[in-house]
């Protein structure tokens, strides 16, 4: 067993540095890891670039370390809940570099896979394919797209074991996994972390050779950003 | 004229048994609720979910479960989850039957544009440029025309584009329209208590006429 936890968010984020690329896991604010940014937001560092789909809301997830001036650039695909973005933007005090959202996933996944670019559909003919190499597949234009890595991935996931085994729940899982694999250095919060043995090796989404730094997390408060009810 | 309940309403006739569908954020959300109760299909949401079931009751409730617009949903018994990845892989292979969506504009060649407005606060894409690329049968939900009245079925989008000539239908509050593969708007249903010629005067756009047009059944 190679052991890969560490004591808390702190120790997790200790070697990050100021002007780092991290990936940081979540839908909205689903599956974010809060742990870790909070630990990211004590801490300090400062111009970051966050490869992420969204950019959190106001008072939560990225929102915060956009509040505190830590994030130099954004590489997102919908980012429209956010005010303090927004201001931001208009302002020219933020980067922003949008992505379709499957192109984002892709892009995580062949950084994590060892493919330097790969060939979509998605964005030909649009602002997305400026400056980019277009080919012809069975008569159907697609677009060049590279692969995007990072310094530090960060990710939330349901279970994970002291080896770096992870397991997600619902759809709080959306860009964890791919992210998880692109990370030079990946760090995993995880709501229960148990022994070696105890995961069903069936049921490993993510496996261990992708996490370096994994710790349980701590008074989840998992945000709702549209709580929607049946009308019955 | 139709409001978006009615707009929701007439796509659903268009929805097929065994049909995998995505719905995008807004009026597309709303179909799902008037799908006929023995037609049997199956709704994707791009976050990664098959299998979306009806908003939760309040002991339902769970943070981890949310659809593409970030409402809380349930899983209908069956349900499948994935990550994005393999969300948008389903997307781009063609595997989705169906895909439902808004448009700020279309045009008479079928290229969308719903994501941009210059100038303006920009959200992002999200999935829609993935979807539209994609999809084998694209259906638009959207306003003939825009608050001061001008048409947003046009010779050509004004608009930045989501995607190139993918629009097949458009059901907006005025009229059910197909695009022909060889372009223009063809005119198939009228909304109930709108006109022929209400519609030619809100098409800017290439609008093909052949015979009697019937008012929608809804």
């Amino acid at each position: 067993m190679i052991d890969k936890r560490v004591k808390d968010a702190d120790e997790a984020v200790r070697d990050i540095a100021d002007n780092s690329t991290l990936m940081i896991g979540g839908f909205g604010l689903c599956g974010i890891p809060e742990n870790t940014i909070s630990a990211l937001l004590k801490k300090g560092v400062k111009g970051l670039t966050c490869i992420s789909n969204n950019a959190g809301v106001d008072d939560f997830g990225i929102g915060l370390l956009l509040k505190t001036r830590q994030v130099k650039k954004m590489i997102s695909s919908y980012v429209g809940e956010n005010e303090e973005f927004e201001r931001q933007l208009l302002h020219g005090e933020l980067e922003v570099e949008l992505i379709p959202q499957g192109t984002l996933a892709e892009r995580c996944r062949a950084g994590g896979a060892g493919i330097p670019a790969f060939f979509t559909p998605a964005g030909v003919g649009t602002e997305v394919a400026e400056g980019k190499e277009t080919r012809v597949f069975n008569g159907k234009t697609y677009l060049m797209e590279q692969w995007l890595r990072a310094d530090f991935s960060i990710v939330k996931a349901w279970k994970g074991d002291h080896s770096g085994n992870l397991m997600y729940r619902g759809t709080a899982r959306n860009f964890n996994p791919m992210m998880a694999t692109a990370g030079s250095i990946t760090i995993a919060e995880v709501e229960e972390l148990v022994p070696v043995g105890e995961l069903n090796p069936n049921e490993i989404h993510t496996p261990g050779i992708f996490v370096h730094r994994i710790f349980q997390g701590k008074n989840y408060e998992k945000r709702i950003e549209q709580r929607t009810l049946t009308k019955i | 004229m139709l409001d978006k309940i009615g707009i929701a309403k007439r796509i659903a006739q268009e929805v097929k048994n065994g049909m995998y569908i995505n719905l995008g954020i807004g009026i597309p959300t709303l179909v799902a609720n008037y799908i006929p109760k023995n037609i049997n299909v199956v709704l994707q949401s791009e976050n990664g979910l098959l299998g979306i079931g009806p908003f939760p009751k309040e002991n339902e409730v769970d943070a981890d479960l949310i659809n593409a617009g970030k409402q809380t949903v349930t899983m209908m018994p069956g349900s499948a989850l994935f990550s994005s990845a393999d969300s948008f892989g389903m997307i781009r292979s063609g595997k989705v039957d169906l895909t439902i969506l808004g448009a700020m504009e279309v045009s008479e060649n079928g290229d969308i544009a719903n994501w941009k407005v210059p100038g303006k606060m920009v959200k992002g894409m999200g999935g829609a440029m993935d979807l539209v690329a994609s999809a084998k049968n694209i259906i638009v939900a959207m306003q003939h025309c825009s608050k001061d009245g001008a048409s947003k079925l046009l010779t050509k989008c004004t608009l930045p584009i989501t995607g190139l000539k993918c629009v097949k239908k458009i059901v907006s509050d005025m009229a059910v329209l197909d695009i022909l593969p060889q372009g223009g708007f063809k005119l198939l249903e009228r909304a109930p208590g709108v006109s022929v010629e209400q519609i030619k005067n809100a098409t800017q756009g290439k609008l093909i006429i052949e015979g009697e047009i019937s008012e929608m059944n809804i």
